[in-house]
Order: C-alpha cells, then sequence, then structure tokens
C-alpha cells in the first residue's frame, strides 16, 4: 500500500523528518506515537502534500505510484484521506456542497458518474448517523461553528464518504472526551475491511484501547525509534518517552 | 499568501467584444448646443430642454468630487461625445423584424437573445446599445396588466404628466457632479410604471451595451410603483475592450408610494480594464429611492467589472414604518478600484434598513465600502443594522470600511457589524486535500462567502452571479 524510503523534510528551514522508512500493507493499521516536536503530524503532511512541508530526500510509493511527484488533489482522489488536527471552517459553503464536490471529485477521478443530489443526500444523511452528528449539520457550513468534537466527527464522516485507501488520522483524538472518542472510534473500526491501511497519529495510548493497533512506530528525531506490537503504546503509556533519549536514539 | 493564489488573478473578458456597426455619432465636446442637439433628437419638449440647460449650468459650476478612495487621471469631458446611436435606429423600427440584425447578433451573443420566443421566460428586456433603447421585449403582455415599460425617450411623449412629476424628483438635477452630468445629457434608459395595487407580472430587465469608441454612456432609469405595487427589475451591463478609459455616469430613481415594494438588482460587468489596468469603464453612478409610508425598495448588486466604481444605491425612508435594504457584493481584481455602499436616510417613524455589504479584493485591487446611516430627529424607533465583510485573496490587494452613522433620535437602534478575512492556506488545503482543484476550491469558498446576498437575487441570476465570480477570479490561484 505505501512504501516510504528515507523520507526527509524540512519546515521552514529546520529538518523535521531524517531518513523515514516505513512500510503499510493493505489493510494495516499503523500507530505513530512520539514526543512533540518528534515529527509525527509532519509526516501526515508530507504523505499529503501540504505547502510549506519541504521534501528533501527520499521517496514515497503509493500503490506503486510516486506520490511524492502527485498534485495534492491528485493525492487525495488517489485515496490518500487526511484527517486534520485543526479542520478550519469555510463558511457559507455547505457541508452537503462541499461533500458532494468531493465525493464527485473523486468518482470522476475513477471513472465513475458523478452520484444524483438524491443518491448522494442517503449517503451523507446515512453517514451523518454513523458519526452520531444531526442531519442538520449537513446544511450547516463546513466547520461553521462546529465544536472541536463535531468537527472531528465531521472529518470521519467524509473518511466514510470518500472511501479511501489510506487514512491519516492526525491527533483526531486531541480535545475528544471519551463518548466523543468511542464514536470516532467506531467509525474508524467500521471502515477496516481487510484492504483500507490506517495511520493514526496520537500522543495517548487512549485511542489504541479502541483502535487497536496491528504496528506501533515511536518517532523520535525525525524517524522511527523503535517499533513493536500494540504492547508497545502501553509501554510508552507507563514510562513515558524519556527513556528514549536515555538509550541514546 | 501564496504565489498560489496570487496566480489565479487572470481573467478573461467574454464580452468584451466590438459590433461592427454604422453610428451616427456627435462630434467631441460639451456645450449647450451639445444638449440642444441631443434634445431636439429626441424631439423633447422645450420644458425638458430647460430641465437639461438648467441641470449644465449648475454642472459648469461644480467640481468633480474627490474623496472617494479611488485615484484616477481627471476626466476630460470635452474630449468625449455624448451621443451615439446605431445609424440604423434613425427612422425607429417598429418590430423586432425591423432591427438590425447585427444589433440582436450582438445580443445573442452576449446571452440576452431578444426574440420573445426564445428569451428568458417570465423577463422583459429592454436593451439599450450606447444612446439608445434598440428594442423593448413582451410590452403588449405588460401592457395588459396596465404596466409600462418603455424608453424613457418615448415616455417622455407617451406619458408627459409621470415623467415630469417624477423625473429628478430623487436625484435632482444639482445633486451631485455626475448627476448633473448625465440630467444635461442622458440620452436613453427604461422607464417603468406600475399602477396601484398591481403586482409586475414579469421580472423587468434593462441591458445596457456600450459599443462606440470615446463615448460616454448617460442613461436614466425612472421607475415609479404606485400605491400597493409590486416590481421586482434588474439591469446587466458589459462594454468591448478598449484601452482607453470610458465614462459611464447614469442616474437611478425608484419611487415607492405607498404600500409598494420595488427590488432593483444589478449585475454589472462593465469592462475592468486589462491586467496593467489598461482601459476599463469609469462607473460613477448615482441611484437613489424614496419609500413612502409601508414601502419597501430592496437594492442587490453583484459588481464585477469597470475599472472604477463610484456608486451608493440609497434609501430615502419618508413614510413611516418603510424599509430599506442594501445587499451587496464587490469583487476588484487585477488593478480595479471600488468605493461603493449605500446611504439609509430615516425620516419616517419606525423605519428600518438593512445593509450587508460583502468586498472581495484579488490581485493589486482595492476595495472601499462606504457607507452613511442617518437618523433623522423625526425618526422614533429606527432600526438598523449593517453588515460589512470583506475578503481578501493573496496579499496585494487592499479593503477598506468608511462607515459614517448620525443618529438624532435617541430611541434609534443601529448595529454596525465588520469583518475581515483572507482566503486562506488552510482553507485551500483542506479543499485540495478533499480532492477539489485550487481554483473550484477558491470560487467555492468566495461563493460562501457571497451566499447571503446571492440568495436576494432572482434565482435566474443568482446561478448567473456565481458563473460570473468563478470567471472573474479565473486565473488567480494555481
Amino acid at each position: 500500500m505505501l512504501d516510504i524510503r528515507n523520507l526527509s523534510a524540512r519546515v521552514e528551514g529546520n529538518d523535521i523528518l531524517r531518513q523515514l522508512t516505513l512500510s503499510i500493507r493493505p489493510g494495516e493499521v499503523h500507530a505513530i506515537m512520539g514526543p512533540n516536536g518528534a515529527g509525527k503530524s509532519t509526516l501526515g503532511n508530507v504523505l499529503a502534500g501540504r505547502p510549506g512541508y519541504e521534501v528533501t530526500g527520499g521517496e514515497v510509493l503509493f500503490q506503486g505510484k510516486d506520490l511524492l511527484a502527485m498534485e495534492i488533489e491528485e493525492r487525495a482522489r488517489e485515496g490518500v484521506f487526511l484527517a486534520f488536527q485543526y479542520p478550519v471552517e469555510i463558511p457559507g459553503v455547505s457541508n452537503m456542497e462541499f461533500l458532494k464536490a468531493a465525493v464527485d471529485a473523486r468518482r470522476r477521478h475513477r471513472g465513475e458518474s458523478e452520484l444524483s443530489s438524491f443518491d448522494f443526500m442517503k449517503l451523507a444523511r446515512d453517514a451523518a448517523k454513523r458519526v452520531s452528528l444531526d442531519q442538520a449539520f449537513l446544511k450547516r457550513g463546513v466547520n461553521e461553528g462546529f465544536s472541536g468534537g463535531e468537527k472531528k466527527r465531521n472529518e470521519i464522516m467524509q473518511m466514510m464518504l470518500l472511501e479511501p485507501s489510506l487514512c491519516i488520522l492526525d491527533e483526531t483524538d486531541s480535545g475528544l472526551d471519551i463518548d466523543a472518542l468511542q464514536v470516532v472510534a467506531a467509525g474508524v473500526n467500521a471502515m477496516r475491511d481487510g484492504q483500507r491501511s490506517f495511520i493514526v497519529v496520537t500522543h495517548y495510548q487512549r485511542l489504541l484501547d479502541y483502535i487497536v493497533p496491528d504496528h506501533v512506530h515511536v518517532l523520535a528525531v525525525g524517524r522511527i525509534a523503535r517499533s513493536g506490537g500494540k504492547e508497545l503504546a502501553l509501554e510508552l503509556e507507563a514510562k513515558g518517552y524519556s527513556w528514549l533519549e536515555d538509550e541514546g536514539v | 499568501m501564496s504565489e498560489q493564489v496570487e496566480s489565479l488573478i487572470r481573467k478573461d473578458y467574454s464580452a468584451g467584444f466590438h459590433t461592427q456597426i454604422e453610428s451616427d455619432t456627435l462630434r467631441p465636446g460639451l456645450d449647450e448646443e451639445v444638449i440642444r442637439f441631443i434634445s431636439a433628437k429626441k424631439e423633447e419638449p422645450q420644458w425638458l430642454l430647460e430641465w437639461r440647460l438648467k441641470a449644465f449650468r449648475a454642472w459648469q459650476e461644480m467640481e468633480e468630487p474627490t474623496w472617494a478612495h479611488v485615484s484616477y487621471p481627471l476626466v476630460d469631458f470635452q474630449a468625449l461625445s455624448y451621443y451615439s446611436a446605431p445609424r440604423s435606429m434613425a427612422n425607429k423600427p417598429k418590430s423586432l423584424d425591423e432591427v438590425d440584425p447585427e444589433l440582436l447578433a450582438t445580443y445573442a451573443k452576449l446571452g440576452i437573445p431578444l426574440h420573445e420566443q426564445e428569451a428568458l421566460a417570465g423577463v422583459a428586456v429592454d436593451a439599450v446599445f450606447d444612446s439608445v433603447s434598440v428594442v423593448t421585449t413582451y410590452r403588449a403582455k405588460l401592457e395588459e396588466a396596465g404596466v409600462i415599460f418603455c424608453p424613457i425617450s418615448e415616455a417622455v411623449h407617451r406619458f408627459p404628466e409621470l415623467v415630469k412629476k417624477y423625473l429628478g424628483s430623487v436625484v435632482p438635477q444639482k445633486d451631485n457632479f455626475y448627476a448633473a452630468l448625465n440630467s444635461a445629457v442622458f440620452s436613453d434608459g427604461s422607464f417603468v410604471y406600475i399602477p396601484k395595487g398591481v403586482r409586475c407580472p414579469m421580472e423587468l430587465s434593462t441591458y445596457f451595451r456600450i459599443n462606440e469608441v470615446k463615448t460616454g454612456q448617460f442613461e436614466r432609469t425612472l421607475i415609479v410603483a404606485d400605491e400597493g405595487s409590486h416590481v421586482s427589475y434588474l439591469e446587466g451591463c458589459t462594454a468591448p475592450m478598449r484601452d482607453e478609459n470610458q465614462l459611464h455616469a447614469a442616474v437611478v430613481e425608484l419611487v415607492a408610494l405607498d404600500d409598494a415594494q420595488i427590488k432593483y438588482s444589478t449585475v454589472q460587468n462593465w469592462y475592468p480594464g486589462d491586467k496593467e489596468g489598461k482601459g476599463g469603464i469609469y462607473n460613477f453612478v448615482t441611484k437613489r429611492g424614496v419609500c413612502h409610508r409601508n414601502a419597501r425598495i430592496s437594492w442587490t448588486q453583484v459588481e464585477t467589472g469597470s475599472a472604477i466604481t463610484w456608486k451608493y444605491p440609497s434609501c430615502i425612508l419618508k413614510g413611516d414604518n418603510s424599509v430599506g435594504e442594501f445587499y451587496s457584493v464587490a469583487l476588484t481584481n487585477n488593478l480595479q478600484q471600488a468605493d461603493t455602499g449605500t446611504k439609509m436616510i430615516h425620516l419616517g417613524k419606525n423605519t428600518r434598513s438593512t445593509i450587508v455589504a460583502k468586498g472581495i479584493s484579488a490581485g493589486r485591487s482595492q476595495s472601499a465600502y462606504r457607507g452613511l446611516v442617518r437618523i433623522n430627529a423625526g425618526a422614533e424607533g429606527a432600526r438598523n443594522y449593517t453588515q460589512c465583510d470583506s475578503l481578501l485573496i493573496g496579499d496585494r490587494c487592499g479593503a477598506h470600511t468608511f462607515p459614517y452613522i448620525e443618529s438624532r433620535n435617541a430611541s434609534a437602534v443601529i448595529e454596525h457589524e465588520a469583518t475581515t478575512s483572507k482566503v486562506s492556506d488552510d482553507q485551500l488545503f483542506l479543499c485540495q486535500q478533499r480532492g477539489l482543484d485550487a481554483e473550484k476550491a477558491v470560487s467555492m469558498i468566495v461563493n460562501g462567502f457571497c451566499r447571503e446576498v446571492f440568495k436576494e437575487l432572482p434565482m435566474e441570476f443568482a446561478v448567473e452571479a456565481g458563473k460570473l465570480l468563478e470567471v472573474s477570479l479565473e486565473g488567480s490561484v494555481g
């Protein structure tokens, strides 16, 4: 699904990722953990192509294609989805209009016809229900006046509608209460189908109680310092990150 | 903000063609002789000639205003021609079949078919080409309802008492420099009269086209809605692309008698000049309406064209319980400059006004909102709500807000809200990450910003307005 080889990247002149290598197979869930400033969010942003994140070395193959050569929207249409840590508001543009345009762009890219408004409405209503968002949110401006939890649920709803192959969740759990966390996790788990892959970036083990990862990676100073199974997350929870430094990584 | 957004700012002007047609164009220059010529050409009654001359003498004493937040070289009023008409209009055609096919083709190319069977269902059109009205559609149908919709030059002859009573009653000849000029030399425009209690059966629309080189367009529109009547009126404007600047100084007067309602919508797309700011229309327009008891006047404008815009559609809320509304989207790109807004003058008791002004600036353009809310001493219980929002695209443009609030009555409630925002990199990235290309993303964000105004436009035109914004922003991201 995704092959990251020796990826180095820079933000505002600072080297953040340093020769990071990571391989993800279809259907796998990888959790990325690590202290602040380790480059966790940078990884997601570089993969999605965010302006301001400069790749200085390495390569990324996504389903066999050169991901870094693609435009932002092309990556999205190919199936890369980034759930934002801080989703922005787009006042006056209804969630529905925005989502339909996004879904249509993805469908056109796959050579499928655009959905009729009626069919799209049905899908959108169903997705809203699955993340416990009231139908009224579909008509409101994108994230306009949404609470933190509503924004995150809106992100998961978008993910459901766009049916990406690779989902990157950037600290989706930050600022969520336990109920919202469960709703988000249930949404993600429902999308695990043995084919779709996930990168779950998080600070806390808590999320991983609900979204159980196949692999856990600890990021430190721009590269993977340690990899393991889900038990690694528990170890981190108990010991913190400082022992990584003690071990000289 | 990024080169990304910067490069979105390129635009092609699709209405910029010139029609090859023989015209009778008056020699350049302005003096009493020119005014007598225009008046004679239209076989006007003596009173109207006197009225024009009075305006002209007043104009000579006045100075071009310079207080607006725009800069341009002063206009040489003696270098312009004040009258131009397609030669084929000299013997006025009696029906559409007699109208020069070149003229009809021009309007068809602009998307305004004048054959009634092809026209937008339910919209009657008056087409004004340079200084004359070419054709007015659906007149028979309107006359059945008692609605008068005709060129003002014709109304002078057919309905002299109405014209004499209301012409200049809202915008007097000496009102301001451009209004005085217009009063002296106005050539044509539309006249509308809706009789008592009549709801106009269709949308009325005037389409203004400047074609001839080095001419000014000075149209005059007068709409009178008698007691309890309703009318919705729309104007559209385009001009060819030319290197020199052209002057457009119109006057629009609205009279809403007791319980009447007038909805006046404008989609203005005059040629804005090229990317370097060469050419384009100078749009200096005076628009004002007076509301009698319980009447309502609603101005909605979408302004994307002109090199310079100087325009303040206003309401005088004279009658008790009358309502004035102003909904505006002004988009400037490249080197365009706009100074636009409104005046709400509250005279009657319990008068209410609403102002929603949205300015969008891209490229190196400058856009200013200038609005006056005045509550006079007698306007017990008056209310105003003003909302001014500016959206910046890129970092070389400017947005300015100049609100003037004068209240002489302690019972008045006046609210003013203003915001300035940018199309942010984060918004663009969100859209693109969901698979939208950058241009689609910007047009979606801008349309969202304008939503409150677009919903006030008649349905067909709301769609047009959305498309127009899209074209006007073409190339501003990429």
